[in-house]
């Protein structure tokens, strides 16, 4: 692997990390509950622009409709379910993600909706592929990339420049003093929802474009590796998962392409997981 | 007929995975999702002995308990740096890096898993149908009598300390690291002698057997029935295990259910539906109170501030001394 194919698949790899992750940190950040069932909000994100692209062709109809309804989805979880177990202690919210999890995992395996099978995603050539002068980006990965970053600058602009990003700023530090000040917790959770799932949508799109394949299963190993995202990143920190999804994709890639295959990626991101979670609670780029 | 049997098989070894997982969540409070971890360090142990090393089901089966008792002291390690969710992740990871190492290392069979396990024999007499069910059942028996063991005993109480307040227990001079540790390796050890169980009842063990899905399906089992009490576990662990097996829509909906239990129970009973203070079980002992004949049993405390919170239990009751035919309070309220 030349050092421009190492530095690419990083990229991409951090990028889908990233985007599947930043939805976990946002809700983490404020509700404190590890929402295990985002992941299956990314495969409803992914089989609705699925349908959406056969039924219409057109890419960006595809990626809107994963957004909106995946956004959707996000939203009536927390209306429906977390929203009544807000004062329960920790554990409660977070079986209950698991059972959710589980749950509409299994339903989207049913035949009449997108069955055992996987599923092509024939849309690769929406963005040009780009020619630099050291390699060539092929196109799906420009389209990641490009996503990524306006993401990270429409997150950045949201956080730091408007109302809501401070509501959620004050939310995450205490919740029932923002509350207490004036910031209408109901709406700037849900709307954290709103984006987050949104933004898993999308990632379910671009992943399944990426590896032109979609499946019901397909939200299992990002469940658990969003996870080690962001613990590596010091739970809740944005900044820190930004970094945290580029650490990791960094060194699975490294450590796949210079000592091969030893043990699966998940279960050398689990080894991770744990040796982090005993030795530096706080998260690698914690304080 | 046989089918019934090997339903009832499973349920029972079903019911020894909730029960002892009770221990570890329901007693000491320690929420564990890789508990199929466990089972699977048991299943493994009992398996590669009978095959590889040519041993019989007997010892094989008490090395499996001893065995997996160790590793479940050593996975609960991260106990001792970490709490809550947290704990739930570090178990979770224990999972799937335990599936693992069963699945890429070839000492352990790989994807192929371990096959050709023979029946356990008693006085040159194979057991297998009803013979391996009562084998089971004495199993599940045999937890259920350490379970009650367990609580009450010295023991029990420091669990329930360390469950509901470990700065508090510290400062009462229980040390929190030792009984989390007890805490894992007894739940591990039971749950290692129903690892062992399963492999010789099916002959062989694939690794996809003890995967985090099946820690969610015993998770809820014990959710369902009820956290923390002896009968919850069991009758969730049955209905659970049994109810997919016999109606079709189940059947085909079997992790649907699981999760739709997990998640209607936490938001309606987290106490489970037999839990000490659900609505099922006061019911249940309101009737149990009116219909019994002759001399009432002395309610426990537990169950009576659970009936009626707020309700001072008549004297007489309490003091344990209650005169045949005498009415004990609660059939009074009702």
């Amino acid at each position: 692997m030349t050092l421009w194919n190492i530095l690419l698949d990083t990229l991409t790899q951090g990028s889908i990390y990233f985007l599947i992750a930043v939805g976990l940190t946002m809700v983490y950040g404020i509700l404190k509950i590890l929402h295990i069932a985002h992941a299956a909000v990314y495969t409803v994100g992914a089989g609705v622009g699925l349908a959406v692209f056969r039924l219409t062709g057109n890419f960006w109809a595809a990626l809107a409709a994963a957004m909106v309804v995946s956004g959707a989805v996000g939203v009536l979880i927390y209306r429906g379910v977390y929203f009544y177990m807000l004062d329960q202690p920790r554990i409660v919210p977070l079986i209950t993600s698991v059972g959710l999890f589980l749950l509409m995992q299994d339903l989207l395996q049913k035949p009449y909706l997108m069955g055992p099978y996987q599923h092509a995603f024939p849309a690769q050539d929406v963005f040009p592929s780009l020619t630099l002068p050291w390699g060539t980006v092929p196109s799906a990965q420009v389209m990641i990339l490009v996503f990524t970053a306006l993401t990270l600058g429409v997150l950045y602009g949201v956080f730091t420049r408007t109302r809501l990003g401070l509501a959620w700023q004050a939310a995450a530090m205490d919740r029932d003093m923002a509350g207490a000040v004036g910031v209408n917790l109901n709406r700037a959770i849900a709307l954290n929802f709103l984006l987050g799932s949104a933004l898993a949508g999308a990632a379910g799109v671009l992943v399944g474009v990426f590896y032109n394949s979609v499946y019901a299963t397909m939200g299992d190993v990002p469940s658990y590796k969003a996870f080690v995202v962001i613990v590596l990143g010091g739970m809740g920190s944005v900044s820190g998962t930004v970094a945290a999804s580029f650490l990791l994709a960094l060194a699975e890639t490294v450590l796949l392409s210079s000592v091969g295959y030893v043990l699966p990626r998940d279960a050398i991101a689990f080894l991770v997981l744990i040796l982090v979670l005993m030795f530096r609670p706080q998260g690698l780029l914690g304080r | 007929m046989g089918y019934l049997v090997s339903v009832m098989t499973f349920a029972s070894i079903w019911a020894v995975l909730a029960l002892s997982l009770n221990i570890l969540t329901g007693y000491a409070g320690q929420v564990s999702l890789g508990h199929a971890a466990f089972f699977g360090i048991g299943a493994y142990t009992s398996a590669l002995l009978a095959v590889k090393a040519g041993w019989s089901f007997w010892p094989a089966f008490v090395a499996a308990v001893l065995v997996t008792g160790i590793c479940g002291a050593l996975l609960g390690l991260p106990s001792l740096r970490v709490r809550h969710d947290f704990l739930v992740l570090a178990t979770m990871g224990v999972n799937f890096v335990v599936v693992a190492v069963f699945k890429y290392v070839d000492f352990f069979g790989g994807a192929l898993g371990i096959v050709g396990l023979q029946k356990p024999q008693i006085f040159g007499w194979t057991l297998r149908g009803w013979g391996f069910l009562a084998l089971a059942v004495a199993y599940l028996l045999l937890t259920l009598w350490v379970s009650d063991y367990v609580r009450r005993t010295w023991a029990g109480l420091a669990f329930a300390t360390v469950r509901e307040d470990e700065d508090a227990a510290e400062a009462m001079g229980v040390s929190v690291p030792r009984f989390k540790i007890y805490a894992f390796a007894i739940s591990a050890a039971l749950a290692g002698g129903a690892g062992s169980l399963y492999a010789h009842f099916l002959g062989s063990i694939f690794p996809d057997h003890f995967a985090f899905v099946e820690s969610i399906g015993i998770m809820s089992m014990v959710v369902f029935g009820g956290l923390g009490t002896l009968r919850g576990p069991v009758v969730g662990a049955f209905v659970l295990k049994i109810l997919p097996e016999y109606l079709r829509v189940v059947g085909d909906y079997r992790y649907t259910l699981y999760g739709g239990v997990l998640v209607l129970m936490m938001l309606f009973q987290p106490q489970g539906i037999l839990g000490d203070n659900s609505w099922l079980w006061k019911r249940l002992q309101a009737l149990y109170a009116r219909w019994r004949p002759g001399p009432q049993p002395r309610p426990t405390s537990r169950a009576l501030s659970a009936a009626n919170p707020g309700d001072d239990p008549a004297p007489a009751s309490r003091s344990g001394r209650v005169n045949p035919g005498e009415r004990t309070h609660e059939s009074e309220n009702s």
